[in-house]
């Protein structure tokens, strides 16, 4: 069925999609819109593979639309712009993270919010304006708004660039907004994963003092040697985490999975704040006492608004953050997809789409 | 430090055990130190949290318990360091009556969040003292958890803001909520707690939402209590309708109850401040807290500065609870009632006058 928007969709475009929930992904051989007056047509050179690709993938939120193609740390070379763009050349290089549109009027787009704005539109499996479904990052080129695109300065290797536009923005956003950034802050971050590891190095950028909890033993060596994070408490071993309790100003919670926060509560101080950032169904069991007793509190945070997504790139520039990645080809991506579910990457997979995806195409 | 003795007798009611049922009880309180001020109580107010700790609904009871933390009263004496206070003076003691006084909490004047707080009744001191409550016609307290009640308080209709008032109070300036006039604030719960906030919210400015089960309280809430709009909670339509309009919502009840329709009242960035002591845990949906950015938070009572403040500002806005005055004697038939939140909105012992008649 043809939807709205798609007779104006006259730009062929390839990637790989899976058909169905199995998640597989294979070749795929669609159309992009032509570049609107506001708009850019981005060759994409790589694109991080994000967690939430892979819960989409297996359409475990229930709300995926096949074909899909996933991929929203994407970082590419401007080939074609707009009339009226007037932010980026022709040669930039930009990012693209998780959303493409929003609705530019309500509260949180006009204080530069978008990632809040409740018809906010996402890069893949998102419904443009339009009705056409959005195909992401796995492909070899995109079109996107110049207002939901931020510069990538020539500082930052590009393959590691990626994965700061999704993981990345997770973290440095709600560590500002909740006051954690600085000296004198101690953060925890539960999780050492695709956000886990940027957000320590964040942390250690803004001269937070940071403590990693995990529930893996094993990833201790590298958060005290290459992330140089302050501490590593075993979230299973109950001594370790009662010596902890009450020593921390916040903490950032990357894990998905459904996990006991009363634990973590324990570890803040008075007026201490839990942020979760992996949005489960299951709802966790609150502990009112938990949060009374120590005036602590317990927030979500989702991304950050595209200002703040090019201040964090610019941040990161400035203070040589990069994510530590595992940069793979197009055809390994399935392989890559059954590792991440495992937990098997250090730290975040980015595909090397310039050089690996048209090869694909027989 | 001043121990018991049998010169400073004391009598007051007490539960013997989790039935609750108050009795008279004969007992002594600490001869008067250097730091202390006796207070002679004229009234104490009835709070949620004495049924629930006479019913150890918390577990952590220790019988007998003389409950009571809402006090105002007449000091009798003063001990030699004592500098705020004389004889004679009106007084209040709340919630808490010590702490370390040396931790973070307590140096930033949070003695609220000291992890050695010591509260008014069902606990104990350094020295191995069992903490009675104001349900008494005699307390003994260090001055620096003495409050001076203002002029222009009423004794009776001031007591519930010893706790129920700062608890509300609080998280109201802690969470931002008082820093800009026209925010809206939902209050969840219309009882002892909740009818103070709707007062402290519209003597900040803010626009006030009652958010309730029944309509029951609807006319009193907007009528007398001076709330913009009333919310029943099992209206969905009209629930649908509010959604994403408050910038914060005060959630005050302790019985079992969802929090995601109070998540959904929420605007972004919104925040859900949790007062109410449930025995169970709450489900906390995350969902809304990720997607719009919104927080739920603690908070109990306040720091000693910040409940002379409280007291301070509800005397210059003639804030006071609306009570209903007791005989010591009808304290049980009035913890039945307060069981089943049948009173408008506190019950308030007038101790003075009749404890000795009990």
């Amino acid at each position: 069925m043809q939807r709205l928007g798609e007779k104006y969709q006259s730009v062929e475009a390839f990637g790989w999609a899976a058909r169905d929930s199995s998640g597989h992904l294979s070749p795929f051989v669609f159309s992009r819109r032509e570049t609107g007056e506001e708009e850019m047509r981005v060759k994409v050179l790589y694109c991080g593979v994000c967690h939430s690709d892979l819960h989409c993938l297996k359409n475990e939120w229930h709300s995926s639309i096949y074909p899909l193609v996933p991929g929203h740390e994407i970082v590419g070379e401007v080939t074609e712009i707009g009339r009226k763009v007037s932010k980026f050349s022709i040669g930039d290089k930009i990012g693209v993270g998780c959303i493409v549109d929003s609705c530019r009027a309500c509260e949180s787009c006009r204080e530069d919010q978008e990632n809040y704005c409740t018809k906010s539109v996402a890069t893949y499996n998102g419904v443009h304006y339009d009705g056409t479904v959005n195909y992401g990052g796995y492909s070899d080129h995109i079109v996107v708004d110049e207002r939901y695109a931020v510069k990538i300065p020539h500082t930052l290797p590009l393959a590691s660039a990626a994965p700061l536009l999704c993981a990345g923005i997770s973290m440095y956003s709600p560590m500002k907004y909740f006051g954690l950034a600085g000296p004198g802050k101690h953060i925890g971050i539960v999780g050492l994963g695709g956000l886990g590891h940027i957000g320590v190095r964040f942390a250690k950028a803004f001269g937070s003092k940071v403590t990693v909890v995990s529930s893996t033993a094993g990833k201790s060596k590298d958060a005290l040697e290459i992330f140089e994070a302050d501490g590593f408490l075993v979230s299973t071993d109950e001594d370790q985490m009662q010596a902890a309790m009450g020593t921390m100003d916040g903490i950032i919670d990357t894990v998905s999975a459904s996990h006991p926060i009363l634990p973590l509560i324990g570890l803040l101080k008075p007026s201490g704040k839990l942020v979760l950032l992996g949005a489960t169904e299951k709802p966790f069991d609150l502990h009112a006492f938990s949060l009374i007793l120590g005036r602590k509190s317990i927030a979500g945070s989702a991304i950050g608004g595209i200002k703040e997504t090019q201040e964090m790139i610019n941040f990161a520039a400035e203070h040589g953050i990069k994510a530590e990645i595992e940069t793979i080809s197009m055809e390994y991506v399935n392989t890559a997809m059954d590792r991440l579910a495992k937990g098997d990457v250090r730290y975040r997979f980015v595909i090397d789409i310039a050089n690996t995806l048209a090869v694909t195409r027989s | 430090m001043a121990k018991s003795s049998d010169q400073n007798k004391a009598f007051g009611w007490a539960a013997n055990d989790k039935s609750g049922v108050l009795s008279p009880f004969h007992f002594s309180r600490r001869e008067n130190g250097d730091d202390d001020v006796t207070v002679k109580i004229l009234f104490c107010g009835v709070c949620h949290s004495d049924l629930h700790t006479i019913k150890n609904d918390w577990g952590f009871s220790h019988y007998p318990i003389i409950p009571g933390h809402e006090i105002v009263g007449i000091a009798t004496k003063v001990g030699k360091n004592v500098t705020k206070f004389k004889e004679g003076d009106r007084v209040g003691v709340g919630v808490i009556i010590g702490s370390c006084q040396s931790c973070e909490s307590c140096n930033q004047d949070f003695e609220n969040y000291c992890p050695q707080l010591v509260y008014t009744y069902n606990s104990r001191s350094s020295d191995g003292t069992r903490n009675q409550g104001g349900y008494s016609d005699k307390i003994v307290v260090d001055q620096r958890f003495v409050l001076s009640f203002p002029d222009g308080l009423p004794s009776d209709s001031g007591a519930p803001l010893l706790c129920a008032g700062i608890t509300v109070y609080s998280p109201m300036k802690y969470y931002g909520m008082t820093e800009e006039k026209g925010k809206h604030l939902g209050v969840s719960g219309l009882g002892g707690l909740g009818h103070i906030a709707v007062k402290i919210g519209k003597a900040f400015g803010l626009k006030v939402t009652v958010i309730s089960r029944s309509s029951d309280k609807e006319s009193e809430a907007i009528d007398r209590l001076g709330a913009d709009s009333f919310l029943v909670t099992t209206d969905s339509q009209k629930m649908k309708d509010s959604f994403g309009t408050m910038d914060f919502v005060l959630d005050t009840v302790s019985a079992e109850h969802s929090l995601l329709p109070l998540f959904g009242l929420l605007k972004v960035n919104g925040k859900l401040v949790a007062l109410g002591l449930p025995e169970k845990p709450l489900e906390l949906p995350i969902f809304p807290l990720v997607l719009g950015r919104k927080m739920v938070g603690g908070s109990q009572i306040g720091g000693m500065k910040e409940t002379q403040e409280m007291l301070d500002f509800c005397a210059k806005h003639n804030i006071v609870a609306d009570i209903e005055l007791i005989k010591m004697s009808d304290i049980n038939s009035a913890m039945d009632r307060l069981a089943k939140s049948d009173v408008r909105y506190r019950f308030v012992i007038d101790v003075a006058n009749s404890i000795n008649s009990a």
